[in-house]
């Protein structure tokens, strides 16, 4: 191939010509929406994401889950996908500072919203503390599992609540993983939360 | 997934003409709350691929909760970690807060809503890996003579479903009224008339019609003195549906019970409330003896399938021990 990554193919077929297309269901109500899909092509939708703090206009098509956005159209390929079906937890983001799957939520109803995604931790080639915890506590194995545990991981320290053995073991409830290294990723957060 | 339209009524009169309009040109539409269920399930094709998705996140006024002296109102759209959150909830109706703190994890809780999670369609694995059982319309069911360890001790046939919801079993629990909205306008539902056994309706799991949303739910007034639990087994700590569970609300006098509601969840396709066995607590002062006669009570006539006895006894001590612990005898 010369130089066009699989990557970039996608991003430039997809969200890639969104400025320049333009379909009826881009501006169509929920009634002439309804009315386009029974035969045209698979119903698109333009939504603005605030991604990491800067604000992307996209357009997308209405099936697309978050995730798929965030890693097949911005390249935020960080965010991983494991099960698609919301059992696994390597696809967590925040949305308006919640962890949610991105698996299992559509890009366009995250439209107007703020994701964080593992990319915007570090700031200025600075690691968050968090990330700084992982390596010192050997949490990644594989992984993985790692950007989902640390979404999940940043999740309970913006909440500010206190921190204690037992608060961390439920915030990581929801992500698995297969390497098993769970209690290195409890102590690694642990220490983070106490600025260890 | 193949190709569907993402609707965003902007009230609930519009969702609801979504709903009726695609039903009367023969479309499939869905109803979304957090999609957590749904995006699942048309993923795998294990419900017909939908034409559009009606999302009632857009729609004002869905989320809110309000809880007075007289009453609660929660409205459909409230998330699940919220509703566990709530301080008002809480205090006055732990069996709720528990319940929704025991679904799932973090993140379904903080997409999924309250009406999705009542909404929320089996987890028969037989159904969820895509077999053409009687639910999905096929003509038997596969748990009967196959790996039923899962499935339903009572109300069971045709289909040996039980209801995945943790929160409906403490709605049922608390006396709960839903609002039901549709082409007609709305209508309201006891907690303990919305959900339907198999043998009444194979397809549904409650009394929803295709055009028709669940969009809030009361309480009646929380008594002082009552207090409430909701008790989970799972075959691991978290992430999964209840093996079998309980939600018990009790009303103490001293150590005397006024009141009980006891409804069994993980063992029934419905809530399975088990009022013989509140009534052997009715007025009566809570002994260890009489938890047990309850709880003995409480699993009278089940009818187990080949692998699933041991939820006759799980359910057993689960009841016993909850009562105990919440009329605070233990
Ligand atoms: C791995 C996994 C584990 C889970 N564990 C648990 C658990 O332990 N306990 C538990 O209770 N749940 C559990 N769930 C289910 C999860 O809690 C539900 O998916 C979630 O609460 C449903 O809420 P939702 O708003 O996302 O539903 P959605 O996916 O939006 O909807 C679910 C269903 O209800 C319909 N629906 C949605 N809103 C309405 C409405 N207002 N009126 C009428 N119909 C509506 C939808 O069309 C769909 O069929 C689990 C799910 C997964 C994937
Ligand atoms: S229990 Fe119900 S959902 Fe499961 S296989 Fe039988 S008919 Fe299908
Ligand atoms: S990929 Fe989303 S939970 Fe597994
Ligand atoms: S480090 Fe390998 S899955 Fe967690």
């Amino acid at each position: 191939m010369t130089g066009i990554t699989r990557r970039s193919f996608l991003g430039r077929s997809s969200a890639g010509i969104a400025a320049t297309a333009t379909l009826p269901a881009l501006t169509a109500g929920p009634q002439e929406k309804a009315a386009a899909q029974q035969s045209g092509p698979a119903p698109r939708t333009r939504i603005e994401l605030t991604v990491n703090g800067e604000s992307h206009a996209l357009e997308v098509e209405d099936r697309w889950t978050l995730v798929e956005v965030l890693r097949d159209h911005l390249e935020l390929t960080g965010t991983r996908v494991g099960c698609d079906r919301g059992e696994c937890g390597a696809c967590t983001v925040l949305l308006d500072g919640k962890n949610i799957y991105a698996c299992s939520y559509l890009a366009v109803w995250a439209d107007g919203k703020a994701v964080e995604t593992v990319e915007g931790l570090a700031r200025n080639g600075v690691l968050d503390p968090l990330q700084q915890a992982f390596i010192e506590h050997d949490a990644p194995q594989c992984g993985f599992c790692t950007s989902g545990q640390l979404m999940s991981a940043k999740a309970l320290l913006n909440e500010g609540a206190e921190v204690t053995e037992q608060s961390v073991r439920e915030a990581l409830v929801g992500n698995i993983c297969r390497c098993s290294n769970f209690l290195n990723y409890q102590a690694a957060v642990l220490a983070a939360s106490r600025g260890a | 997934m193949k190709a569907f339209a993402n609707l965003s009524p902007a009230t609930l009169a519009e969702a609801v003409e979504l709903l009726g309009a695609a039903r009367a040109n023969g479309e499939i539409a869905y109803p979304a709350g957090g999609g957590s269920d749904l995006l699942g399930m048309v993923k795998d094709e294990l419900v017909a691929a939908p034409d559009s998705i009606v999302d009632l996140k857009r729609i004002p006024g869905l989320d809110s909760i309000r809880v007075s002296d007289s009453g609660t109102a929660i409205g459909g759209l409230v998330t699940v970690d919220t509703l566990a959150g709530d301080e008002g909830i809480r205090l006055r109706y732990p069996v709720l807060a528990e319940a929704a703190a025991a679904v799932g994890t973090p993140q379904l809780k903080n997409t999924g809503t309250i009406a999705g999670n009542v909404c929320q369609r089996p987890w028969c694995w037989y159904f969820r890996q895509g077999f053409d059982c009687l639910k999905r319309g096929g003509d038997q069911c596969y748990s009967v003579i196959g790996e039923n360890q899962q499935h339903a001790i009572f109300g069971g046939g045709p289909s040996f479903i039980v209801h995945p919801s943790d929160t409906a079993n403490a709605l049922v629990a608390l006396d709960a009224e839903f609002q039901v909205a549709g082409p007609n306008g709305e209508r309201r539902v006891p907690a303990s008339e919305f959900f339907v056994l198999p043998r009444d309706n194979l397809q549904r799991e409650n009394v929803l019609d295709a055009d028709e949303l669940l969009v809030g739910i009361s309480l009646p007034a929380s008594q002082a003195g009552r207090n409430g639990a909701y008790r989970k087994v799972m075959d691991r700590e978290a992430w999964t549906h209840a093996v079998v569970s309980v939600a018990l609300t009790l009303d103490m006098d001293g150590d005397v019970c006024r009141d009980a509601c006891i409804v069994l969840g993980g063992v029934a396709p419905i809530p399975w409330r088990v009022s013989a066995a509140e009534d052997v607590l009715h007025g009566q002062g809570i002994t260890a003896e009489l938890a047990q006669q309850a709880a003995d009570t409480a699993l009278e006539g089940a009818q187990p399938l080949a692998k699933n006895g041991y939820k006759v006894t799980m359910a057993r001590a689960l009841v016993r021990r909850s009562v105990l612990e919440v009329s605070g005898t233990a």
